[in-house]
């Protein structure tokens, strides 16, 4: 029997806040005219705002609530910051875009609420049905907002194939979840562990004990499109409105992977060393395919897309490590690479024009001589994409393999950095052709708009300040990387 | 009374015919047809754990993933309504737009 307490509230205090926020934006929606649809996003941000000042509150009253199956632990708390960093990010970068595009809909920002919601239920909950659910709620809100260009053929494809296959990964992880209660009669992660811990290692007879963690891995390797369960990422990241793509490549991915993190290394740590070899290879993978194939595309949003999918493969690398270093260095990751990732493709969706029209590569020629303080931010995100040192890129890279080489895993370090170098190129052809080529770029008309410089200028800021002075975030990631579940 | 073996025997072949569909079917509803199956299949196993185990949260847990996919049914059709329009076709070899 569960009794609802105050204090199990205060532990949803952030997600309930902003499921409110939602709804009101909804309620509101029908009474604003057409070119009033801005102030729903200025108060989905105080929102936002609000829900954060919330994690505060939370964070004085640590604990699990609903019967064991949210935690506000640090872990959660800092998942939860993240993803309301992400939504804030999208929020300043998307009002014009919207405007510019006609599909400046108050349904919008509600569903932009609604995804951040459910991923912070994702990174919260320690009971496996607790965590599907999160991620359906995240999930449906983010199908949509694929598809918001409702008249345009691409964002139609681009919503099909992610609702497609994202239903079809919900299925595998839910089938891994039905063989967990099967196997122990609990879905609860903190059960799980305990009685995990208790009989020591898998027996390597219990079959079924493997299919149900590789199929719960299947399911959430779509998610954050690892090879070979990658192949919807490209065309959802090219064909979704660039400040929704912004929000997906980096909320549904670092969502998944809390609950990698929280499955992998916290419930079923003690699974032995045939998780591990899963993770390896699928690193190995992606980071490979990632960048290999990133090397050929023309259009910027489809490199990018490329690019996340390789970002993928090293935060896989950091949880192959995980099982002896911990998970800060991965939490340090996912936060650099939301600030530049954000960052890089809000001012793609704003240079690209109205329709998206100019995405290719060589529509940035010359860009660096037109619009000087534009190139430099996109030529910051590129060198932070690329790990370049005094950018937050460089000490993430350099965490996480760190981290990979303490833990002996010398091949998948040198793969790493290997595919690293590799990247360089493809990132430098963008920077290349802005600052090294005579030409009019087309992609260089408006000026910015001031909400998209307060975003951009976070991200960068943010991107230099972790670059220089690394150590006190750094402090923060390893609070935050509390043994799990 | 039909024993687990059976129960589960049956929930992976629905499951197996589901993916299987997934991946050979060309018409977009049956794939989401095909996907409604396997959710279908996932059900079944919950509900035939929850008889085995003597515990009714596999039962519970059978009406979440109910809900959900009735929610996902409704987002699902309103794309595809949405891609029909655009495109007059509901072949998913139609949709490759978009490619290296």
């Amino acid at each position: 029997m569960i009794t609802v307490q105050a204090d199990d509230l205060v532990r949803i205090l952030p997600q309930a806040i902003l499921a409110g926020f939602a709804i009101l934006v909804m309620v509101f929606e029908p009474f604003l005219p057409a070119a009033r649809k801005t102030l729903l996003g200025w108060f989905s941000l105080f929102g936002v705002v609000a829900a954060g000042a919330a994690t505060i509150r939370t964070s004085f009253s640590p604990g699990l609530a609903f019967g064991n199956s949210i935690s506000a632990d640090r872990f959660s708390l800092f998942f939860i910051c993240l993803f309301l960093l992400v939504a804030a990010l999208t929020l300043l970068g998307s009002f014009h875009s919207l405007e510019r595009e006609n599909i400046n809909h108050g349904e919008f920002y509600a569903l932009l609420l609604m995804a951040t919601v459910g991923m912070c239920f994702m990174a919260a909950s320690t009971e496996l049905i607790m965590i599907f659910l999160g991620l359906e709620i995240s999930s449906l809100a983010t199908y949509v907002l694929a598809g918001f260009k409702r008249q345009d053929a691409l964002s139609n494809e681009a919503s099909l194939k992610y609702f497609l296959l994202g239903s079809f990964a919900t299925a595998f992880f839910l089938y891994g979840i039905a063989v967990v209660y099967g196997l122990t009669g609990t879905t609860n992660l903190l059960v799980l562990s305990a009685q995990l811990g208790r009989s020591g290692e898998f027996r390597p007879g219990a079959v079924f004990a493997w299919v149900a963690l590789l199929l719960m891995f299947v399911g959430l390797a779509f998610k954050v499109s690892t090879v070979p369960f990658h192949v919807w990422t490209p065309d959802v990241y090219q064909g979704a409105p660039a400040p929704v793509t912004a929000f997906l490549s980096v909320g549904p991915k670092a969502a998944a992977f809390a609950v990698l993190l929280r499955i992998f290394l916290g419930a079923f740590a003690s699974a032995g060393s045939g998780v591990f070899w899963v993770f390896w290879a699928s690193a190995i993978l992606t980071m490979c395919l990632g960048n290999l194939a990133a090397l050929l595309q023309s259009n910027v949003k489809r490199l990018l897309a490329y690019s996340a999918i390789a970002h993928a493969g090293y935060v896989l690398v950091g949880i192959a490590a995980g099982r002896g270093e911990g998970t800060a260095p991965v939490l340090f990751y996912l936060t650099v690479y939301a600030l530049m990732n954000v960052g890089a493709f809000l001012l793609v969706a704003h240079l690209a024009g109205t329709g998206e029209r100019w995405t290719r590569i060589e529509d940035f020629t010359g860009l660096g001589y037109q619009r000087p303080a534009v190139a430099a931010c996109l030529a910051a995100f590129m060198l932070s994409l690329a790990g370049f040192p005094t950018t937050a890129g460089f000490f993430a890279k350099f965490y996480i393999f760190r981290a990979a080489v303490h833990s002996g895993l010398i091949g998948l370090t040198i793969v790493a950095v290997l595919t690293s170098v590799v990247s360089v190129y493809y990132y430098f052809r963008l920077i290349v052709v802005m600052y090294m080529r005579e030409g009019k770029a087309e992609a260089a008309s408006a000026s910015l708009p001031w909400a998209l410089r307060v975003a951009l200028a976070i991200s960068v800021v943010g991107i230099f300040y972790l670059g220089l002075y690394p150590t006190d975030f750094l402090l923060l990631t390893n609070l935050a990387a509390v043994p799990l579940p | 009374m039909v024993p687990l073996a059976h129960i589960l025997a049956l929930s992976v072949i629905l499951f197996g015919l589901g993916a299987a569909g997934f991946v050979f079917r060309r018409n977009i509803i049956t794939i989401f047809m095909c996907i409604e199956l396997m959710l279908n299949a996932v059900n079944l196993a919950f509900i035939g754990f929850s008889r085995y185990l003597g515990n009714l949260d596999g039962q519970i847990f059978a009406f979440f993933v109910i809900v959900v996919a009735a929610a996902e049914a409704a987002v699902g059709l309103a794309i595809i309504i949405a891609v029909y329009r655009n495109r007059g076709s509901l072949s998913i070899d139609d949709f490759d737009s978009m490619k290296l």
